[in-house]
Protein backbone atom coordinates (compact mmCIF):
# COMPACT_ATOMS: atom_id res chain seq x y z
CA UNK A 1 0.00 0.00 0.00
CA UNK A 2 1.12 3.72 -0.84
CA UNK A 3 -0.10 5.80 1.93
CA UNK A 4 0.26 9.46 0.90
CA UNK A 5 0.01 12.29 3.97
CA UNK A 6 -0.10 16.08 3.53
CA UNK A 7 1.77 16.24 0.13
CA UNK A 8 2.81 19.73 -1.24
CA UNK A 9 4.38 20.84 -4.22
CA UNK A 10 4.99 24.00 -5.41
CA UNK A 11 6.93 25.66 -8.22
CA UNK A 12 8.09 29.34 -8.60
CA UNK A 13 5.74 29.97 -5.50
CA UNK A 14 3.12 28.53 -7.45
CA UNK A 15 0.69 25.66 -5.00
CA UNK A 16 0.26 22.92 -7.49
CA UNK A 17 -0.53 20.51 -4.52
CA UNK A 18 -1.63 21.52 -1.79
CA UNK A 19 -1.64 19.35 1.15
CA UNK A 20 -3.03 15.76 0.05
CA UNK A 21 -3.78 12.56 2.45
CA UNK A 22 -4.46 9.91 0.71
CA UNK A 23 -4.12 5.42 0.40
CA UNK A 24 -3.30 3.71 -2.83
CA UNK A 25 -4.19 0.09 -2.20
CA UNK A 26 -2.70 -2.88 -3.87
CA UNK A 27 -4.59 -5.24 -6.02
CA UNK A 28 -6.72 -2.20 -6.91
CA UNK A 29 -6.72 0.62 -9.73
CA UNK A 30 -6.29 3.20 -8.28
CA UNK A 31 -7.41 6.17 -10.26
CA UNK A 32 -6.30 10.35 -9.90
CA UNK A 33 -8.46 12.36 -11.71
CA UNK A 34 -8.52 15.94 -13.05
CA UNK A 35 -9.15 18.26 -15.04
CA UNK A 36 -5.79 19.73 -17.18
CA UNK A 37 -3.87 21.17 -14.75
CA UNK A 38 -5.14 19.93 -11.66
CA UNK A 39 -1.44 18.58 -10.19
CA UNK A 40 -2.34 14.91 -11.40
CA UNK A 41 0.81 14.34 -13.34
CA UNK A 42 3.46 16.63 -10.51
CA UNK A 43 1.28 14.31 -7.90
CA UNK A 44 2.20 11.07 -9.58
CA UNK A 45 5.82 12.28 -10.23
CA UNK A 46 6.32 13.03 -6.60
CA UNK A 47 4.93 9.49 -5.77
CA UNK A 48 7.95 8.02 -7.76
CA UNK A 49 10.32 10.52 -6.97
CA UNK A 50 10.90 12.37 -10.22
CA UNK A 51 9.93 15.50 -7.83
CA UNK A 52 10.74 16.25 -4.55
CA UNK A 53 7.87 17.85 -2.60
CA UNK A 54 8.01 20.52 -0.70
CA UNK A 55 6.60 18.51 2.43
CA UNK A 56 4.12 15.75 3.26
CA UNK A 57 5.05 11.98 3.54
CA UNK A 58 4.40 9.25 0.91
CA UNK A 59 4.94 5.50 2.46
CA UNK A 60 5.56 2.43 0.60
CA UNK A 61 4.48 -0.12 2.69
CA UNK A 62 5.53 1.44 5.74
CA UNK A 63 8.62 2.69 4.88
CA UNK A 64 8.64 6.64 4.08
CA UNK A 65 10.12 7.36 0.66
CA UNK A 66 10.52 11.21 1.19
CA UNK A 67 13.02 10.56 4.35
CA UNK A 68 14.97 7.60 2.12
CA UNK A 69 18.64 8.47 1.09
CA UNK A 70 19.52 8.36 -2.81
CA UNK A 71 20.42 4.63 -2.36
CA UNK A 72 17.56 3.34 -0.24
CA UNK A 73 15.14 5.25 -3.08
CA UNK A 74 16.89 2.93 -5.96
CA UNK A 75 16.21 0.25 -3.89
CA UNK A 76 12.09 0.70 -4.00
CA UNK A 77 12.75 2.36 -7.31
CA UNK A 78 13.33 -1.36 -8.76
CA UNK A 79 9.89 -2.26 -7.47
CA UNK A 80 8.38 0.37 -8.95
CA UNK A 81 7.08 0.13 -12.96
CA UNK A 82 5.70 2.72 -14.53
CA UNK A 83 4.28 3.70 -18.25
CA UNK A 84 4.58 7.00 -19.13
CA UNK A 85 2.07 8.81 -21.61
CA UNK A 86 3.99 8.39 -24.74
CA UNK A 87 5.18 5.11 -23.63
CA UNK A 88 9.41 6.39 -23.11
CA UNK A 89 10.79 3.28 -25.23
CA UNK A 90 14.23 3.49 -25.97
CA UNK A 91 14.09 4.68 -29.73
CA UNK A 92 17.31 2.89 -31.09
CA UNK A 93 16.67 -0.19 -29.27
CA UNK A 94 13.96 -2.64 -30.88
CA UNK A 95 11.28 -4.26 -28.83
CA UNK A 96 12.85 -7.33 -26.90
CA UNK A 97 16.09 -4.99 -26.33
CA UNK A 98 13.81 -2.56 -24.32
CA UNK A 99 12.48 -5.06 -22.55
CA UNK A 100 15.82 -6.71 -21.88
CA UNK A 101 17.60 -3.76 -20.97
CA UNK A 102 16.03 -3.77 -17.32
CA UNK A 103 16.66 -7.36 -16.76
CA UNK A 104 20.41 -6.86 -18.43
CA UNK A 105 20.74 -3.94 -15.37
CA UNK A 106 19.42 -5.36 -12.65
CA UNK A 107 19.58 -9.37 -13.00
CA UNK A 108 22.11 -11.90 -13.11
CA UNK A 109 19.72 -14.54 -15.04
CA UNK A 110 21.85 -16.29 -18.21
CA UNK A 111 20.44 -15.02 -21.94
CA UNK A 112 17.69 -17.47 -22.21
CA UNK A 113 16.16 -16.89 -19.25
CA UNK A 114 16.04 -13.44 -19.36
CA UNK A 115 15.01 -14.30 -23.14
CA UNK A 116 11.85 -16.62 -21.76
CA UNK A 117 10.59 -13.76 -19.26
CA UNK A 118 10.56 -11.33 -22.11
CA UNK A 119 8.37 -13.66 -24.08
CA UNK A 120 6.77 -14.29 -21.32
CA UNK A 121 5.60 -10.79 -20.60
CA UNK A 122 4.98 -10.13 -24.92
CA UNK A 123 2.89 -12.70 -24.57
CA UNK A 124 1.13 -11.35 -21.74
CA UNK A 125 0.11 -8.13 -23.74
CA UNK A 126 -0.38 -9.52 -26.91
CA UNK A 127 2.46 -8.42 -28.85
CA UNK A 128 4.05 -12.03 -29.21
CA UNK A 129 5.49 -11.23 -33.09
CA UNK A 130 6.89 -7.74 -32.19
CA UNK A 131 9.98 -8.75 -30.90
CA UNK A 132 12.59 -7.09 -33.37
CA UNK A 133 10.39 -4.49 -34.06
CA UNK A 134 11.78 -0.79 -33.79
CA UNK A 135 9.10 1.84 -31.58
CA UNK A 136 8.55 3.82 -34.87
CA UNK A 137 7.21 0.30 -36.54
CA UNK A 138 4.33 0.30 -33.69
CA UNK A 139 1.31 1.83 -33.35
CA UNK A 140 0.64 3.75 -30.80
CA UNK A 141 -1.76 0.67 -29.25
CA UNK A 142 1.45 -1.54 -29.55
CA UNK A 143 3.39 1.40 -27.79
CA UNK A 144 1.25 1.47 -24.62
CA UNK A 145 1.32 -2.59 -24.52
CA UNK A 146 5.52 -2.81 -24.93
CA UNK A 147 5.53 -0.22 -22.06
CA UNK A 148 3.30 -2.20 -20.50
CA UNK A 149 5.33 -4.96 -21.11
CA UNK A 150 8.67 -2.90 -20.01
CA UNK A 151 7.08 -1.77 -16.79
CA UNK A 152 5.91 -5.32 -15.33
CA UNK A 153 8.82 -7.69 -16.62
CA UNK A 154 10.87 -6.79 -13.82
CA UNK A 155 7.55 -8.05 -11.75
CA UNK A 156 6.54 -4.28 -9.87
CA UNK A 157 4.59 -4.22 -6.56
CA UNK A 158 3.78 -1.03 -7.92
CA UNK A 159 2.88 -0.03 -11.32
CA UNK A 160 2.16 3.77 -11.79
CA UNK A 161 0.44 4.82 -15.63
CA UNK A 162 0.12 8.17 -16.71
CA UNK A 163 -2.28 9.15 -19.15
CA UNK A 164 -2.92 5.14 -20.30
CA UNK A 165 -5.31 6.43 -23.43
CA UNK A 166 -3.62 9.54 -24.45
CA UNK A 167 -3.88 9.76 -28.12
CA UNK A 168 -5.27 6.30 -28.55
CA UNK A 169 -9.03 5.26 -30.16
CA UNK A 170 -11.78 4.62 -27.87
CA UNK A 171 -11.89 0.64 -28.90
CA UNK A 172 -7.35 0.42 -28.40
CA UNK A 173 -7.70 2.41 -25.17
CA UNK A 174 -10.52 -0.34 -23.69
CA UNK A 175 -8.05 -3.02 -24.44
CA UNK A 176 -5.35 -1.02 -22.44
CA UNK A 177 -7.87 -0.23 -19.74
CA UNK A 178 -8.67 -4.26 -19.69
CA UNK A 179 -5.12 -5.01 -19.83
CA UNK A 180 -3.97 -2.66 -16.65
CA UNK A 181 -6.66 -4.50 -14.78
CA UNK A 182 -6.19 -7.52 -15.84
CA UNK A 183 -2.29 -7.43 -14.60
CA UNK A 184 -2.98 -5.38 -11.24
CA UNK A 185 -5.42 -8.56 -10.33
CA UNK A 186 -3.43 -11.07 -11.32
CA UNK A 187 -0.01 -9.48 -9.77
CA UNK A 188 -1.77 -8.25 -7.22
CA UNK A 189 -0.03 -4.90 -7.56
CA UNK A 190 -1.16 -1.24 -6.65
CA UNK A 191 -1.59 0.67 -9.56
CA UNK A 192 -2.34 4.14 -9.98
CA UNK A 193 -3.23 5.42 -13.08
CA UNK A 194 -3.57 9.16 -13.91
CA UNK A 195 -6.27 9.99 -16.23
CA UNK A 196 -8.96 12.42 -17.55
CA UNK A 197 -10.98 9.26 -19.58
CA UNK A 198 -14.26 8.65 -17.87
CA UNK A 199 -14.30 5.26 -19.78
CA UNK A 200 -11.37 4.76 -18.16
CA UNK A 201 -13.00 5.49 -14.61
CA UNK A 202 -15.75 4.01 -15.03
CA UNK A 203 -14.28 0.63 -16.71
CA UNK A 204 -11.30 0.41 -14.41
CA UNK A 205 -11.84 2.60 -11.26
CA UNK A 206 -11.74 0.14 -8.16
CA UNK A 207 -10.75 3.50 -5.81
CA UNK A 208 -10.92 7.29 -7.48
CA UNK A 209 -9.21 10.39 -5.97
CA UNK A 210 -10.45 13.66 -7.52
CA UNK A 211 -8.14 16.44 -7.38
CA UNK A 212 -9.30 19.83 -7.77
CA UNK A 213 -6.68 22.88 -8.13
CA UNK A 214 -4.33 20.62 -5.92
CA UNK A 215 -6.38 19.39 -3.43
CA UNK A 216 -8.26 16.15 -2.94
CA UNK A 217 -11.65 17.22 -3.58
CA UNK A 218 -13.83 13.61 -3.72
CA UNK A 219 -12.66 10.04 -3.34
CA UNK A 220 -14.76 6.79 -3.88
CA UNK A 221 -15.12 4.42 -6.83
CA UNK A 222 -16.42 3.99 -9.88
CA UNK A 223 -19.80 2.99 -8.34
CA UNK A 224 -20.24 5.57 -6.20
CA UNK A 225 -18.85 8.07 -8.91
CA UNK A 226 -21.95 8.87 -11.21
CA UNK A 227 -24.01 9.30 -7.89
CA UNK A 228 -22.08 12.01 -6.32
CA UNK A 229 -23.34 15.45 -4.73
CA UNK A 230 -19.76 17.31 -5.33
CA UNK A 231 -20.59 20.09 -7.37
CA UNK A 232 -17.08 20.01 -8.70
CA UNK A 233 -16.84 16.31 -9.46
CA UNK A 234 -20.03 16.59 -11.36
CA UNK A 235 -19.13 19.36 -13.67
CA UNK A 236 -16.13 17.09 -14.29
CA UNK A 237 -17.65 13.94 -15.37
CA UNK A 238 -20.53 15.38 -17.06
CA UNK A 239 -18.70 17.78 -18.75
CA UNK A 240 -19.67 15.91 -22.15
CA UNK A 241 -23.23 15.76 -23.98
CA UNK A 242 -23.50 12.00 -23.69
CA UNK A 243 -22.85 12.06 -19.92
CA UNK A 244 -25.30 15.05 -19.32
CA UNK A 245 -28.20 12.93 -20.44
CA UNK A 246 -27.24 10.37 -17.87
CA UNK A 247 -26.72 13.35 -15.22
CA UNK A 248 -30.70 14.13 -16.20
CA UNK A 249 -31.73 10.68 -16.33
CA UNK A 250 -30.37 10.26 -13.14
CA UNK A 251 -31.88 13.10 -11.30
CA UNK A 252 -35.66 11.77 -12.87
CA UNK A 253 -34.50 8.71 -11.45
CA UNK A 254 -33.88 10.19 -7.87
CA UNK A 255 -37.50 12.34 -8.44
CA UNK A 256 -39.08 9.05 -9.14
CA UNK A 257 -39.99 10.04 -12.81
CA UNK A 258 -38.10 7.20 -14.48
CA UNK A 259 -39.08 3.67 -15.19
CA UNK A 260 -38.27 1.82 -12.02
CA UNK A 261 -36.66 -1.12 -13.76
CA UNK A 262 -33.77 0.84 -15.70
CA UNK A 263 -30.38 -0.29 -14.67
CA UNK A 264 -28.22 2.54 -14.38
CA UNK A 265 -25.47 0.60 -15.24
CA UNK A 266 -27.23 0.09 -18.91
CA UNK A 267 -26.63 4.15 -18.81
CA UNK A 268 -23.02 3.82 -19.67
CA UNK A 269 -23.37 1.50 -22.37
CA UNK A 270 -23.47 1.69 -25.97
CA UNK A 271 -26.55 3.25 -26.51
CA UNK A 272 -27.42 6.56 -25.57
CA UNK A 273 -30.39 6.86 -23.00
CA UNK A 274 -33.80 7.47 -24.05
CA UNK A 275 -35.71 9.47 -21.44
CA UNK A 276 -38.89 7.63 -20.88
CA UNK A 277 -41.69 10.24 -20.42
CA UNK A 278 -43.42 10.48 -16.88
CA UNK A 279 -46.63 9.34 -16.26
CA UNK A 280 -49.73 11.09 -17.12
CA UNK A 281 -51.37 12.46 -13.95
CA UNK B 1 22.13 38.60 -14.24
CA UNK B 2 24.82 37.37 -12.50
CA UNK B 3 22.50 34.66 -11.43
CA UNK B 4 21.47 33.64 -15.08
CA UNK B 5 25.29 33.02 -15.70
CA UNK B 6 26.08 31.70 -12.03
CA UNK B 7 23.33 29.42 -11.76
CA UNK B 8 24.19 27.28 -14.58
CA UNK B 9 27.70 27.33 -14.32
CA UNK B 10 26.29 25.67 -10.72
CA UNK B 11 24.44 23.34 -11.67
CA UNK B 12 27.15 21.61 -14.15
CA UNK B 13 29.51 21.34 -11.61
CA UNK B 14 26.41 19.42 -9.33
CA UNK B 15 26.06 17.22 -12.93
CA UNK B 16 29.39 16.55 -12.91
CA UNK B 17 29.56 15.30 -9.32
CA UNK B 18 26.58 13.45 -9.36
CA UNK B 19 27.84 11.26 -12.12
CA UNK B 20 30.05 9.57 -9.79
CA UNK B 21 28.04 6.90 -8.28
CA UNK B 22 28.53 2.92 -7.54
CA UNK B 23 27.24 1.65 -11.15
CA UNK B 24 24.26 -0.41 -11.27
CA UNK B 25 25.91 -3.11 -13.24
CA UNK B 26 29.35 -2.58 -14.02
CA UNK B 27 29.03 -4.74 -17.84
CA UNK B 28 26.03 -2.21 -18.49
CA UNK B 29 28.02 0.81 -18.03
CA UNK B 30 31.11 -0.86 -19.78
CA UNK B 31 28.68 -1.89 -23.11
CA UNK B 32 27.97 2.44 -22.89
CA UNK B 33 31.49 3.13 -22.67
CA UNK B 34 32.32 1.39 -25.53
CA UNK B 35 29.13 2.59 -27.61
CA UNK B 36 30.36 5.43 -27.02
CA UNK B 37 33.32 5.31 -28.07
CA UNK B 38 32.86 3.93 -31.47
CA UNK B 39 29.98 6.69 -31.88
CA UNK B 40 32.75 9.51 -31.11
CA UNK B 41 35.57 7.79 -32.53
CA UNK B 42 34.89 5.98 -35.59
CA UNK B 43 32.01 8.51 -36.10
CA UNK B 44 34.14 11.31 -36.37
CA UNK B 45 37.24 9.55 -38.19
CA UNK B 46 36.36 11.01 -42.16
CA UNK B 47 35.79 14.65 -40.94
CA UNK B 48 38.78 14.44 -38.70
CA UNK B 49 41.14 12.38 -41.58
CA UNK B 50 39.76 14.92 -44.36
CA UNK B 51 40.27 18.16 -41.93
CA UNK B 52 43.61 17.12 -41.09
CA UNK B 53 45.27 16.36 -44.49
CA UNK B 54 43.74 19.48 -46.15
CA UNK B 55 44.79 21.82 -43.07
CA UNK B 56 48.93 20.46 -43.68
CA UNK B 57 48.23 20.69 -47.16
CA UNK B 58 47.47 24.35 -46.82
CA UNK B 59 49.64 25.13 -44.28
CA UNK B 60 52.58 24.08 -46.74
CA UNK B 61 51.59 25.89 -49.68
CA UNK B 62 50.96 28.97 -47.45
CA UNK B 63 54.33 28.78 -45.35
CA UNK B 64 56.19 28.08 -48.88
CA UNK B 65 54.69 31.47 -50.34
CA UNK B 66 55.68 33.57 -47.02
CA UNK B 67 59.21 32.30 -46.95
CA UNK B 68 60.56 34.26 -50.34
CA UNK B 69 64.17 34.89 -48.41
CA UNK B 70 65.97 32.20 -50.73
CA UNK B 71 68.49 32.02 -47.50
CA UNK B 72 66.21 30.34 -45.88
CA UNK B 73 66.48 26.17 -46.55
CA UNK B 74 63.07 24.48 -48.14
CA UNK B 75 63.30 22.61 -44.89
CA UNK B 76 62.08 25.51 -42.90
CA UNK B 77 58.88 24.73 -44.36
CA UNK B 78 58.50 21.51 -43.11
CA UNK B 79 59.11 22.33 -39.35
CA UNK B 80 56.68 25.50 -39.37
CA UNK B 81 53.92 23.17 -40.41
CA UNK B 82 55.15 20.06 -38.35
CA UNK B 83 54.89 22.72 -35.59
CA UNK B 84 52.10 24.39 -36.26
CA UNK B 85 50.03 21.16 -37.02
CA UNK B 86 51.49 19.43 -33.45
CA UNK B 87 51.16 23.08 -31.47
CA UNK B 88 47.76 24.30 -32.91
CA UNK B 89 45.94 22.82 -35.81
CA UNK B 90 45.78 19.24 -34.42
CA UNK B 91 44.27 19.73 -30.91
CA UNK B 92 42.49 23.39 -31.17
CA UNK B 93 41.12 23.46 -34.93
CA UNK B 94 40.26 19.74 -35.30
CA UNK B 95 38.54 19.96 -31.48
CA UNK B 96 36.29 22.86 -32.52
CA UNK B 97 35.15 20.66 -35.68
CA UNK B 98 34.29 17.47 -32.96
CA UNK B 99 32.32 20.54 -30.81
CA UNK B 100 29.95 20.45 -33.79
CA UNK B 101 29.91 16.94 -35.02
CA UNK B 102 29.96 15.26 -31.10
CA UNK B 103 29.18 18.39 -29.38
CA UNK B 104 25.51 18.31 -31.10
CA UNK B 105 25.14 15.45 -31.10
CA UNK B 106 25.40 14.59 -27.30
CA UNK B 107 23.09 17.20 -26.92
CA UNK B 108 20.81 16.05 -29.38
CA UNK B 109 20.62 12.82 -28.05
CA UNK B 110 20.12 13.72 -24.22
CA UNK B 111 17.52 16.25 -25.07
CA UNK B 112 15.49 13.85 -26.97
CA UNK B 113 16.08 11.24 -24.76
CA UNK B 114 14.61 14.17 -22.06
CA UNK B 115 11.74 15.41 -24.13
CA UNK B 116 10.40 11.93 -24.67
CA UNK B 117 10.91 10.87 -20.98
CA UNK B 118 13.48 8.13 -21.27
CA UNK B 119 15.84 9.75 -19.13
CA UNK B 120 12.73 9.59 -16.37
CA UNK B 121 11.94 6.00 -17.73
CA UNK B 122 15.80 4.94 -16.42
CA UNK B 123 15.24 7.11 -12.85
CA UNK B 124 12.25 5.23 -12.32
CA UNK B 125 14.20 2.00 -12.99
CA UNK B 126 16.23 3.06 -9.78
CA UNK B 127 19.65 3.78 -12.62
CA UNK B 128 21.43 7.04 -11.83
CA UNK B 129 21.21 8.51 -15.36
CA UNK B 130 23.74 11.26 -14.88
CA UNK B 131 26.03 8.39 -14.45
CA UNK B 132 24.76 6.17 -16.83
CA UNK B 133 24.26 8.84 -19.84
CA UNK B 134 26.97 11.39 -19.07
CA UNK B 135 29.65 9.43 -17.71
CA UNK B 136 30.32 6.86 -20.35
CA UNK B 137 30.09 9.88 -22.82
CA UNK B 138 32.73 12.23 -20.75
CA UNK B 139 34.95 8.83 -20.35
CA UNK B 140 35.18 7.84 -24.30
CA UNK B 141 35.96 11.32 -25.09
CA UNK B 142 38.76 11.19 -23.18
CA UNK B 143 40.10 8.21 -24.60
CA UNK B 144 39.15 8.34 -28.33
CA UNK B 145 39.70 12.28 -28.37
CA UNK B 146 43.39 12.39 -27.84
CA UNK B 147 43.80 9.78 -30.05
CA UNK B 148 42.05 11.75 -32.83
CA UNK B 149 44.70 14.89 -32.23
CA UNK B 150 47.17 12.58 -32.33
CA UNK B 151 45.92 10.68 -35.53
CA UNK B 152 44.82 14.56 -36.98
CA UNK B 153 48.90 15.45 -36.42
CA UNK B 154 49.64 12.32 -38.29
CA UNK B 155 47.76 12.95 -41.28
CA UNK B 156 48.36 16.81 -41.23
CA UNK B 157 51.93 16.37 -41.66
CA UNK B 158 51.37 13.43 -44.79
CA UNK B 159 49.14 16.03 -46.29
CA UNK B 160 51.49 19.02 -46.37
CA UNK B 161 54.34 16.60 -47.45
CA UNK B 162 52.11 15.65 -50.08
CA UNK B 163 51.10 19.01 -51.01
CA UNK B 164 54.66 20.16 -51.30
CA UNK B 165 56.25 17.43 -53.06
CA UNK B 166 53.26 17.19 -55.12
CA UNK B 167 53.06 21.13 -56.02
CA UNK B 168 57.28 21.17 -56.38
CA UNK B 169 57.64 23.48 -53.52
CA UNK B 170 59.70 20.98 -51.33
CA UNK B 171 61.12 17.36 -52.21
CA UNK B 172 60.42 14.49 -50.06
CA UNK B 173 63.57 13.99 -48.53
CA UNK B 174 64.13 17.89 -47.60
CA UNK B 175 60.72 17.66 -46.07
CA UNK B 176 61.61 14.51 -44.07
CA UNK B 177 64.74 16.19 -43.09
CA UNK B 178 62.74 19.44 -41.97
CA UNK B 179 60.48 17.21 -39.58
CA UNK B 180 63.35 15.42 -37.96
CA UNK B 181 65.05 19.26 -37.50
CA UNK B 182 64.87 20.32 -34.32
CA UNK B 183 61.69 18.60 -32.81
CA UNK B 184 60.85 19.51 -29.42
CA UNK B 185 58.89 16.26 -27.92
CA UNK B 186 57.38 18.74 -25.14
CA UNK B 187 55.20 19.96 -28.22
CA UNK B 188 53.50 16.58 -28.58
CA UNK B 189 52.65 16.94 -24.78
CA UNK B 190 51.36 20.13 -24.77
CA UNK B 191 49.21 18.94 -27.72
CA UNK B 192 48.24 15.58 -25.73
CA UNK B 193 47.55 17.91 -22.96
CA UNK B 194 44.89 19.79 -24.94
CA UNK B 195 43.79 17.31 -26.55
CA UNK B 196 42.40 15.46 -22.65
CA UNK B 197 41.09 19.09 -22.03
CA UNK B 198 39.16 19.91 -25.35
CA UNK B 199 37.53 16.17 -24.81
CA UNK B 200 36.50 16.88 -21.35
CA UNK B 201 34.59 20.15 -22.61
CA UNK B 202 33.22 18.68 -25.42
CA UNK B 203 31.69 16.38 -23.99
CA UNK B 204 30.64 17.59 -20.53
CA UNK B 205 29.25 21.14 -21.84
CA UNK B 206 26.90 19.40 -24.54
CA UNK B 207 26.41 16.77 -22.18
CA UNK B 208 25.17 19.75 -19.84
CA UNK B 209 22.64 21.40 -22.49
CA UNK B 210 21.17 17.98 -23.68
CA UNK B 211 20.82 16.59 -20.27
CA UNK B 212 19.10 19.69 -18.82
CA UNK B 213 16.51 20.72 -22.24
CA UNK B 214 12.85 21.78 -21.42
CA UNK B 215 9.99 21.81 -24.21
CA UNK B 216 10.07 20.02 -27.11
CA UNK B 217 12.17 19.72 -30.76
CA UNK B 218 12.51 23.55 -31.18
CA UNK B 219 14.02 23.43 -27.50
CA UNK B 220 16.51 20.64 -28.54
CA UNK B 221 17.15 22.29 -31.44
CA UNK B 222 18.42 25.40 -29.72
CA UNK B 223 20.30 23.22 -26.60
CA UNK B 224 21.99 21.77 -29.60
CA UNK B 225 22.88 25.36 -31.04
CA UNK B 226 24.25 26.79 -27.39
CA UNK B 227 26.12 23.92 -26.54
CA UNK B 228 28.39 24.10 -29.31
CA UNK B 229 28.87 27.78 -29.59
CA UNK B 230 29.42 27.31 -25.73
CA UNK B 231 32.11 24.52 -25.97
CA UNK B 232 33.85 26.38 -28.90
CA UNK B 233 34.38 29.63 -26.84
CA UNK B 234 35.64 27.06 -24.15
CA UNK B 235 37.71 25.53 -26.09
CA UNK B 236 39.33 28.96 -27.18
CA UNK B 237 39.66 29.78 -24.03
CA UNK B 238 41.29 27.09 -22.63
CA UNK B 239 43.46 27.03 -25.37
CA UNK B 240 44.68 30.24 -24.47
CA UNK B 241 45.23 29.25 -20.72
CA UNK B 242 47.14 26.27 -21.30
CA UNK B 243 49.63 28.13 -23.64
CA UNK B 244 50.10 31.12 -21.27
CA UNK B 245 50.65 28.51 -18.56
CA UNK B 246 52.97 25.89 -20.50
CA UNK B 247 54.76 27.47 -23.00
CA UNK B 248 56.04 29.98 -20.86
CA UNK B 249 59.68 30.42 -21.42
Amino acid sequence: MIEVKGLRKSFAGKTIINGVDVQLHPGMCNLIIGTSGSGKSVFIKCLVGLFQPDSGHIIYDGKDFTAMSVPEKKEIRKEIGMLFQGSALFSSMTVEENLVFPLDMFTNWDRKKKLDRVNEVLKRVNLEDANKKYPAELSGGMMKRVGIARAIVLNPKYLFVDEPNSGLDPQTSGLIDQLIKEITLEYNITTVVVTHDMNSVMEIGDHIVYLYQGQKEWEGNNKEIIFSKNDLLNDFIFASEFLRDVKDMRMLEETGKIANDRDMAKLTGEHAPTLVPPPEK
Amino acid sequence: MLEKFVAPVGSYFLMLKDMFSKPENMKMYWKEFMHQCSEIGIGSLGIVSIISVFMGAVSTVQTAYQLTNPLIPPETIAQVVRDTVILEFAPTLVCIVLAGVVGSKIAGELGNMRVSEQIDALEIMGINTKAYLVMPKIAAALVVIPMLVVLSAALGIWGGRLAGTASGIISGDQFDKGLLAGFVPYNAFFALVKGYTFAFLISSIPAYFGYNVKGGALEIGRASTRSVVVSCIAILFADYILAALLLKK
